[in-house]
C-alpha cells in the first residue's frame, strides 16, 4: 500500500529547507523501493518545528520535526513511514498541545489539505459555505455576516457586515470585491499562510461576498513579497474556474463572478484601503479623502467591498455553520477567533488561532515558551509597526479590540513581535518614525514632514540636547500626527513612539545619565 | 463650386524618441500590447517589463505613456512611487534583506551590517562583478523564523551572518 507523506510547501518552511527535505525523502523512498505519495501541504504553523514532516498512519498523522536532509535516511531506518519512534518523533500531530489547544475555524484546513487540490478542499468541507449562500438572497447573506460579529481582521476591526450592507444598498452597473492581501505589518503572515495553504477558502469567501453584494468582479491585491502565494492562488483560481466555481455561471446559479490577481510593488501604504484602490487603478498609492467611502465610490468610482484576506476567508465557515456558531467564540464585542502570529524573539513562534480573550501572557509563555534567546521578555509590539510597545505590566491584557484600545494599543492583524531585554526602546521609537518617513505617501503634512521631524527630535532627545524640551516637542509632534493625519500611517506611528517613551523612559535618557555620571 | 479642403488629417502616432535598445523596446511594447486593455493597466505593465528585463528603463516612460495615453509625469510618478520597481539593471541575483521589527528582534541589524560589509556595497547597489544587488525590504512574512532574506524569489529564514555568506557563495557561483 502506498504511504502518504506530507512536507510543507509553505514559504517559511521552504526558508528552513523544506524543499531539500522533500527531495531527500522522495529520493530515499525511490532508492528503497517504497511506494510513496508525497503531498506538499501548507504549514501547520508550528514554525519552530519546520520542516515538519508528517506521515499518515492508521492512528492519524504522525509528525517529525524539525527534519533536515541529513536526517532523512535515519528516519527511514527507524520506520517513520509507519509512524515509529525516532529522536524527531513528535507523536500524533493533532495531539501536540500547541495545536490541540487552538480553535481553528478559519485555519481549519491549513496544513492538512493539499492546497493544489480542489478535490481535497471539497473532501474537507470546502465550498459548503458557497452552496449555503447560493440558497439565500443577498440580504440574508449580509445578515448572516452581520450576526456573526465578524470584524475586519486587517487591523481596523470595522464590522464586515456593515460594509457589505452599504455596497448591497448602493445601486451600480458594476460593483467590486477587493481582497486586501498587502500584508505589510511586521510580525504577521496569517494572510500568506491562508493563500499558500488553503487558497480555495479565500476564493470561496470572495465569491460569497460577490453574491451578497451583487458584485461580479473580484481583485486580490497581493504584495510582491509573496511569490509563493501568487503561484498557489493562480493554480486555485484556474482549478475553481475549470470546475465552475468561478466564471460566467457560478455553480449553475446564473450568477457570474470573475477573479483576478494584481501585484503590489512594495509600498506599505497600499495596505490602506483607498491607497490600494488607487494602486489597482494604476496610480501612485496615495490615500483618498473619505468620504466618499469605498463602499459607495471605491474602485473606478464604483461601490466596492475592501476586506482583508482573513476576513474573507472567515466567511465560508460563517455561512456553512451559521452566524451563531462563529459568534459563540470570543468575548465582548470581539467575536469569533483571531489567527494570532507569535513572532520575533520567541522560542516557539507560530500561528495560534484562538477565540478572543486569551491573554498575552498565556501566548508568550504557555504557547511561546519565553524568548528564543532565553533572556527575559522586555516588550512586545502588537499590531504591526504602528502598534504600541507593551511592557510586562500589561501582559495580562486579554486579546480584545476594546481592551487594547483602552491602553492606547491595538490588536491590529494579530501579530505579536517579542523583544528580549537587549532591546533599545529609543532605537525602536526612532525606527517607527523612520519607517513612516520611508513609507509615507506624501499626501498629508503631519505624516510626510512629521515623521522626518520625529526622527530628528528623537535623535536630539537621545543625545541629551535639552532633553526636557525635546520630550515636550516630541509629544506635541505626536499629538499633531495623531489628530492631523489623513490615515492610520501618520495617525498611528506615534503609538509605538509614545508607548516606548512612557514605559521605557530610561532608554531615552542614557546619554543624559552618562553625562551626569561623567 | 464647392470648396475642396486642401487639408487632409492623417492620424499618425509618432513613437517618442528614446535610447532604448531593441531588446528593451520590444519588451516594453510587448507588455503594453498584451496588457493595455486591462483596467488599471499601468502596474501590470511595469511588472511585466521588470519581469522581462529585470528593471524598467527610465526611457521606457515616454513609450509607456504614449501607449496608454497617459502623461509622462503620471507614468514617472507611478514608477518612482513603488520601492520594488528599479530603473537600473540588477545583478544576476537580487537579495532583499528584511529590516522590519520581528527580524530586528533576532539580529536583523547585525545581519544587514554584515551583508553590506561582506558584499562591499550599500543598499540599492550592485557588486562590481554584477552578481548581487542588495535591497532592503519591509517584511517577508517570515516573522517566526527571522532574520529573513529573499534571494530572487526564494525565502531564507534563520539567516546568521555565516549562513548569509554560504548562501551568497552558492548564489554567486550560479
Amino acid at each position: 500500500m502506498s504511504v502518504k507523506v506530507f512536507v510543507p510547501r509553505d514559504a517559511s518552511a521552504q526558508g528552513v529547507g523544506a524543499n531539500e527535505v522533500a527531495d531527500a525523502i522522495a529520493q530515499e523512498a525511490s532508492r528503497r523501493g517504497i511506494d510513496m505519495q508525497l503531498v506538499r501541504n501548507g504549514s501547520r504553523g508550528l514554525y519552530w518545528l519546520e520542516p515538519l514532516v508528517e506521515v499518515m498512519t492508521d492512528r492519524g498523522r504522525v509528525a517529525y520535526g524539525p527534519v533536515t536532509p541529513d536526517k532523512v535516511a535515519g528516519l527511514f531506518d527507524a520506520g517513520f513511514t509507519e509512524g515509529k519512534a525516532h529522536a524527531l518523533h513528535l507523536g500524533l500531530t493533532e495531539e501536540i498541545p500547541y495545536l490541540k489547544n487552538q480553535e481553528r475555524l478559519t485555519f481549519a484546513r491549513v496544513g492538512i489539505t493539499d492546497p493544489r487540490s480542489l478535490q481535497d478542499y471539497l473532501d474537507h468541507d470546502g465550498y459548503r459555505g458557497l452552496k449555503a449562500a447560493l440558497a439565500l438572497k443577498p440580504e440574508a447573506i449580509v445578515t448572516q455576516v452581520m450576526d456573526s460579529g465578524l470584524r475586519g481582521r486587517g487591523g481596523a476591526a470595522f464590522p464586515a457586515g456593515i460594509k457589505w450592507k452599504t455596497v448591497l444598498a448602493t445601486p451600480a452597473e458594476q460593483k467590486y470585491i477587493v481582497c486586501n492581501a498587502d500584508e505589510g505589518d511586521s510580525g504577521t503572515y496569517s494572510d500568506r499562510m491562508i493563500m499558500e495553504g488553503d487558497p480555495f477558502v479565500l476564493i470561496e469567501g470572495m465569491t460569497i461576498a460577490g453574491l451578497a453584494t451583487c458584485a461580479t468582479r473580484g481583485f486580490i491585491y497581493l504584495r510582491w513579497e509573496y511569490p509563493d502565494a501568487k503561484i498557489a492562488l493562480d493554480a486555485a483560481i484556474a482549478a475553481a474556474t475549470a470546475a465552475g466555481y468561478l466564471g460566467d455561471n457560478v455553480l449553475g446559479s446564473g450568477k457570474p463572478f470573475w477573479l483576478e490577481i494584481r501585484m503590489g510593488a512594495g509600498a506599505y501604504i497600499c495596505g490602506e484601503e483607498t491607497s490600494l484602490l488607487e494602486s489597482l487603478e494604476g496610480k501612485r498609492g496615495q490615500i483618498r479623502y473619505k468620504p466618499p467611502l469605498p463602499a459607495i465610490a471605491g474602485l473606478f468610482g464604483q461601490p466596492t467591498v475592501v476586506n482583508n484576506v482573513i476576513t474573507l476567508a472567515s466567511v465560508p465557515i460563517v455561512l456553512d455553520r451559521g452566524a451563531d456558531y462563529y459568534r459563540n467564540y470570543g468575548v465582548g464585542r470581539s467575536r469569533g477567533t483571531l489567527p494570532i502570529q507569535l513572532t520575533g524573539n520567541i522560542k516557539r513562534g507560530g500561528l495560534i488561532e484562538k477565540a478572543f480573550g486569551v491573554t498575552l501572557r498565556q501566548l508568550l509563555y504557555d504557547y511561546g515558551g519565553g524568548s528564543l534567546s532565553g533572556r527575559p521578555i522586555r516588550a512586545v509590539q502588537v499590531g504591526g509597526p504602528l502598534g504600541a510597545y507593551m511592557p510586562e505590566s500589561q501582559f495580562d491584557t486579554p486579546l480584545d479590540y476594546e481592551e487594547f484600545a483602552k491602553l492606547g494599543a491595538m490588536v491590529g492583524h494579530g501579530g505579536i513581535v517579542v523583544f528580549d531585554d537587549t532591546v533599545d526602546m529609543a532605537a525602536q521609537a526612532r525606527y517607527a518614525m523612520e519607517f513612516c518617513a520611508i513609507e509615507s505617501c506624501g499626501k498629508c503634512t503631519p505624516c510626510r514632514i512629521g515623521s522626518t521631524r520625529g526622527v530628528e527630535v528623537i535623535d536630539r532627545l537621545v543625545a541629551g540636547q535639552d532633553a526636557a524640551k525635546q520630550e515636550i516637542l516630541l509629544r506635541d509632534l505626536c499629538n499633531t500626527m495623531i489628530n492631523g493625519s489623513l490615515c492610520a500611517l501618520g495617525g498611528l506611528t506615534p503609538y509605538p513612539v509614545i508607548s516606548a517613551l512612557n514605559h521605557f523612559p530610561q532608554d531615552f535618557a542614557k546619554a543624559a545619565a552618562a553625562k551626569a555620571v561623567g | 463650386m464647392a470648396k475642396k479642403s486642401s487639408l487632409h488629417v492623417i492620424p499618425v502616432k509618432v513613437e517618442p524618441a528614446s535610447s532604448l535598445s531593441a531588446t528593451e523596446r520590444d519588451a516594453v511594447l510587448q507588455a503594453c500590447t498584451e496588457l493595455k486593455a486591462l483596467a488599471g493597466a499601468l502596474m501590470p505593465i511595469l511588472h511585466a517589463v521588470q519581469a522581462g528585463l529585470g528593471y524598467v528603463p527610465k526611457d521606457a516612460v515616454p513609450l509607456i505613456a504614449s501607449e496608454l495615453n497617459l502623461s509622462r509625469a503620471e507614468v514617472h510618478g507611478v514608477l518612482t512611487f513603488y520601492h520594488y520597481f528599479r530603473t537600473q539593471p540588477p545583478g544576476r541575483h537580487v537579495v532583499h534583506v528584511c529590516r522590519a521589527e520581528a527580524c530586528q528582534s533576532v539580529g536583523a541589524a547585525a545581519l544587514e551590517a554584515h551583508a553590506k560589509k561582506s558584499l562591499g556595497i550599500d543598499f540599492h547597489q550592485t557588486t562590481a562583478d554584477k552578481t548581487v544587488s542588495l535591497e532592503p525590504v519591509y517584511c517577508l512574512g517570515n516573522c517566526s523564523l527571522g532574520p529573513s532574506i529573499m534571494i530572487d524569489n526564494q525565502l531564507q529564514g534563520r539567516v546568521s551572518p555565516r549562513r548569509f555568506d554560504e548562501l551568497m557563495a552558492k548564489a554567486r557561483a550560479t
